[in-house]
């Protein structure tokens, strides 16, 4: 773990994996509620959790620099469950490159436990982790111009659900009906860093 | 019964609505927004009684042309430009009264990029996550204006400014840009980062409340492949794969995947807003390059 002067206010802190992040995350957002940390943002990421609006960088550094992160706690929130009908366009696609039937590839998806390690590129866009490595798709070499909201895709170990329709590169496999973002609900959004998910297979 | 509206007569190329944004949510991707020249926003709040948090105003260039429906006090500054009321010329930067019914023209802008307009009582359109802010990232926020709209006016304060007009700082002829090296200036070549440090950037037209763009020698990389996705700051320079540096702006992504070489002091980033294309750029180091 090192961390990363970003400016004069903020700190870019790194770990070596995924897990090493969510536990890093857990473990700063506990301080924050515990009053020991203050921080304006804390924005965890693939490696990385951005601490920015801090007074002291220099000192919360000393202290990661000697810390021991616990592990990643159990779940604080209850699981969200994502109804998804498994008809994406990039269904098959995906079911080639895992070496299964498009049946198959939808049991596999919705068999595994997912977490939100990560929001980012619009509000309310979650990078959820949880399938095995094996099943890593690469991104699309060119996005499409336009990805429909509710579109659930794949990209590198990562599964996510486009919240609006945009430009998009994720392989899709299916689509929901579950509102992703909504700022005239409290909270806005449906999934945030840690959230435990489900996909559940409805009809076609 | 008064009807605190404001009409839209000409919305211009870009006006949006402005406050202080509404950082805290970046870690859900919700870029924090808000007035890109924060102090030129806060003073002209404040020459018309407005708290500091009271949404505005932001024009792009060539202002707008607005008409409101109750007698309301306006404060024109940022970028300097005419202003008239019902086509006589009226105070910048300072409070003008403007009639029920009457016409403000906020011109384009002599120099600089972006003007305010305060009114007395603020914008008070439905504000999202505790902001009023338009984010053109995401598209949180009312949409830009457009002809014909009609934005709600909240009630005066009844305070009154203490001033009658207030030093602006003049638009930038070179933005000069303190910057503190990192988080990722080890992802580039000592001779990059040397160029970064000592030439003269340019403002790319292609500049917009996302990012300022520059145009100049490309840096290069010493580290190839792809940044895993790590969180942004307000004044990263972020060096896409074309070689040219980009501020990080109010409306910036949350997270990116391209390495950051510097950060931009907060404090000269509103001279940064204010700089048309073309304006020189200069990178100065300021700050360790890294503490441990």
């Amino acid at each position: 773990m090192r961390a990363l002067p970003v400016g004069d206010r903020a700190l870019l802190v790194e770990v070596a994996t995924d897990e090493e992040a969510q536990a890093l995350h857990a473990e700063l957002l506990r301080r924050r509620a515990e009053g020991s940390l203050r921080a304006r943002e804390i924005v965890p990421a693939a490696r990385t959790v951005l601490l920015d609006g801090l007074d002291e960088p220099a000192r919360l550094a000393a202290w990661l620099a000697g810390a021991r992160l616990p592990p990643v706690p159990p779940p604080s929130k209850d699981v969200v469950e994502i109804p998804v009908r498994y008809d994406g366009p990039d269904l098959a696609d995906v079911a080639r490159r895992w070496g299964v039937s498009p049946g198959e590839a939808a049991r596999l998806h919705a068999a595994a436990g997912f977490r939100v390690a990560f929001c980012g590129f619009a509000p309310g866009f979650g990078y959820l982790t949880g399938l095995p490595g094996r099943y890593a798709v690469p991104r699309h070499a060119t996005p499409r111009t336009a990805v429909p909201a509710g579109s659930v895709g794949l990209a590198g170990p990562y599964t996510g659900v486009y919240p609006r329709s945009s430009p998009g590169g994720w392989r899709l496999i299916g689509t929901t009906d579950a509102v992703l973002w909504d700022h005239t609900r409290v909270p806005a959004a449906l999934l945030s860093p840690g959230t435990p998910v489900r996909f559940v297979p409805v009809g076609p | 019964m008064t009807d605190r509206a404001l009409v839209v007569v000409r919305a211009g190329a870009l006006t949006t609505v402005q406050d202080r944004g509404r950082p805290g949510h970046a870690h859900l991707g919700v870029p924090r927004s808000g007035a890109l020249d924060g102090p030129a926003a806060a003073l002209m709040n404040r020459l018309v009684g407005n708290p500091p948090d009271a949404a505005l105003l932001e024009t792009t260039l060539d202002g707008c042309d607005l008409r409101p429906r109750s007698a309301v006090t306006v404060a024109v500054g940022g970028a300097p430009c005419p202003v008239s009321v019902n086509g006589r010329p009226a105070a910048w930067g300072a409070p003008v009264h403007v009639p029920a019914g009457a016409l403000l023209s906020v011109g384009a802008a002599v120099s600089g990029v972006r003007a305010y307009v305060a009114v007395s009582g603020g914008v008070t359109v439905e504000p999202v996550l505790g902001s009023r802010s338009t984010d053109l990232l995401s598209g949180l926020g009312p949409p830009p204006l457009a002809a014909g709209a009609v934005l709600p006016l909240g009630r005066p304060g009844g305070v009154h400014a203490r001033v009658d007009a207030a030093p602006q700082p003049s638009p930038p002829a070179e933005l000069v840009l303190r910057v503190t090296p990192g988080p990722r200036d080890d992802w580039f070549t000592a001779t990059a980062l040397r160029t970064f440090a000592t030439h003269t950037y340019r403002v790319s037209p292609a500049s917009n409340r996302i990012g300022l763009r520059t145009e100049g020698p490309a840096l290069e990389r010493a580290v190839e492949g792809e940044l895993p996705s790590e969180g942004m700051v307000l004044g990263a320079v972020q060096v896409p794969p074309d070689g040219s540096p980009v501020i990080f702006l109010a409306d910036h992504p949350t997270t990116g995947g391209y390495p950051v070489i510097a950060v931009v002091r907060p404090a000269d980033l509103p001279a940064a807003a204010q700089a048309v294309p073309g304006t020189p750029v200069r990178f100065v180091l300021s700050g360790s390059r890294r503490t441990p």
